[in-house]
């Protein structure tokens, strides 16, 4: 749905963007991942249309952004990182007039207002002046004026920033909503929002791909270790040691009652571990992957982690 | 067609649900009103004296009397508050962000200039149309020619345009406003005085820069003379004004 070739961009001497390619399946959610001046909002500008490149190919729906401008931006719903509203109007005529720039017919403008307006929580809001309304609003008129026009593709540049965290969970939850009928892009700084929304994520850092894919087969790329957590019924002071002492096991830690083993990517110790567990009669009641947290992961990825 | 009607149409709204078209309209009536009252009082007290000699009597002319120098003063009104008409247009989009709305939407760069320009046009027929109430006294009272009234008109709504047309192309250099109207301001305060040079200058300097002056075309207009040159220069000025904030819009986002 969204194709990326070799992506370049020039801004004269700096370059925001160089050699990006990805490739983003259709009704998937996204996330574009990289600390600030990265080229996530270049990336996001040159695909919506606003930017042309220096080098390389984009394509929408198999419209390419360059060449097919305006077929690819009929299809695209874009939310750039500064809302674009015109505080002047209503919420209702600001759609209307992003409806019919996005070359709605005008027989279905009033149903697809209605549609945007219900979506995105405004109907209490919908006669207000923009100026008028909250932060938290006028980032829902933002993701309304995006789904107008039905788009097949939704390009959303932090959708959730300067929002408290109830309206985040909010702005979060109509994004997933929309999964499968539309391909969405994102991107955010905020992790946990790729883990609970994405379904996959390209990470960039100073203008260049340095990790894309989803979250497992990240985790299988880059992340060093795997484990268990081992919840016992009792907190059995030797157990440490014995689990210690299974080959393979890297890495023992407790906290909490719970002991955390972890062992070299690869190998499989579960089996082993809960053998011993019941053998010594410690009443095993909880035994769950180690997730490399999202943090870490991007961390290493965004220093320059390797492929091990 | 289509887009820019939209376009247009927002801009049209902007322009009234905020105080700008309606300070900008009721100061430049106020003014006008000012200078038309002064121009008749003017005008009725020359009469007197003038019905006095049977020669004068025959030279009494509302039109040269009042109107061409309202016209001309019209002309300067026009030259001090069409700027700050103009100022937001593209610099306010680019300050609050829409600009980027606007450029990923299906609309070309030409359609959302001439959405912005035809808008700004609309305001000017409404500042000159109003300013058209007066003339009813004249009508009412005296007997001018209505031809040479609307020849002015013209000459007003033309010059105006063409003020309208650089004040869009200075707006789209900058996202400061005040530095747009100022800028607007300065380039057609000396367009409007290049005719000044042109007493200095000598053979083909002196045409082109009696030609390239605002005021020497108007001059002609408010005369009663409509002279297609004047119109033609007109048209020239707003067409290439335009013709340049399209290139510099272009030019800085495919920098």
């Amino acid at each position: 749905m969204i194709e990326v070739g070799h992506l370049t961009k020039n801004y004269g001497d700096l370059v925001a963007v160089s050699d990006l390619s990805f490739r983003v399946e259709k009704g998937k959610i996204w996330g574009l991942l990289g600390p600030n001046a990265a080229g996530k909002t270049t990336t996001m500008r040159i695909l919506t249309g606003y930017l042309p490149a220096t080098e390389g190919k984009a394509s929408v729906a198999g419209f390419d952004v360059f060449e097919q401008s305006n077929e690819a931006k009929k299809i695209i719903g874009y939310l750039p990182e500064v809302v674009p509203l015109y505080p002047e109007m209503t919420v209702s005529e600001y759609l209307s007039f992003v409806a019919a720039i996005k070359q709605l017919p005008a027989s279905k403008r009033r149903q697809a207002l209605d549609k945007a307006i219900k979506v995105s929580g405004l109907e209490t809001v919908k006669h207000r002046l923009i100026e008028n309304i909250s932060r938290g609003y006028k980032q829902r008129v933002g993701i309304a004026q995006a789904l107008i026009h039905d788009p097949e593709v939704l390009i959303l540049d932090e959708p959730t920033i300067g929002l408290d965290p109830a309206q985040i969970i909010e702005i979060r939850e109509l994004i997933k909503s929309l999964k499968g009928e539309h391909t969405i892009m994102l991107s955010t700084h905020i992790l946990a929002e790729v883990t609970q929304t994405c379904d996959g994520v390209v990470i960039i850092n100073e203008g260049q791909l340095k990790a894309s894919g989803s979250l497992e087969e990240l985790r299988a790329s880059f992340g060093d270790k795997e484990g268990v957590i081992l919840k016992l019924r009792k907190d059995h002071d030797e157990a440490a040691a014995f689990l210690k002492s299974i080959p393979g096991v890297e890495k023992i830690s407790r906290q909490d009652g719970e002991f955390t083993i972890e062992w070299d990517q690869g190998k499989d110790l579960r089996e082993a571990v809960s053998k011993l567990a019941v053998e010594k009669g410690w009443g095993l009641l909880e035994m769950r992957p180690v997730a490399m947290n999202i943090e870490d992961l991007y961390l290493r990825i965004v220093s320059g982690g390797t492929e091990p | 067609m289509r887009n820019i009607a939209f376009l247009a149409k927002k801009e049209i709204k902007t322009y009234f649900t905020s105080p700008i078209a309606y300070v900008v309209i009721f100061v430049f009536l106020v003014l006008v009103g000012f200078f038309f009252y002064s121009a008749v009082g003017w005008f009725n007290s020359q009469s007197i004296q003038m019905a006095q000699n049977p020669y004068y009597y025959q030279q009494i002319n509302i039109n040269q009397m009042v109107y061409a120098p309202l016209f001309h003063n019209m002309s300067i009104i026009l030259l001090l508050m069409l700027p700050l008409l103009t100022m937001r247009l593209f610099s306010e989009e680019k300050k609050i962000g829409t600009d980027e709305l606007l450029y990923t939407s299906p609309v070309q760069v030409s359609e959302i200039i001439l959405g912005k320009y035809l808008a700004a046009l609309v305001v000017l027929a409404a500042m000159l149309g109003l300013t058209g109430l007066l003339s009813v006294f004249t009508f009412l009272w005296g007997n001018p020619e209505l031809v040479q009234i609307l020849n002015g008109y013209l000459g007003l709504f033309l010059m105006g345009a063409a003020f309208i047309a650089a004040g869009i192309f200075f707006s789209s250099l900058t996202k400061n406003q005040i530095v747009s109207a100022i800028l607007t301001f300065g380039a057609l305060l000396l367009f409007w005085i290049l005719n000044w040079a042109s007493y200095s200058a000598a053979g083909m300097w002196k045409d082109v820069l009696n030609y390239l002056s605002i005021f020497q075309h108007f001059d002609g207009m408010t005369s009663g003379i409509l002279d297609t040159t004047d119109v033609v220069y007109y048209l020239s000025f707003s067409s290439f004004a335009l013709f340049l904030t399209h290139s510099v819009i272009q030019s800085r986002r495919w920098r």
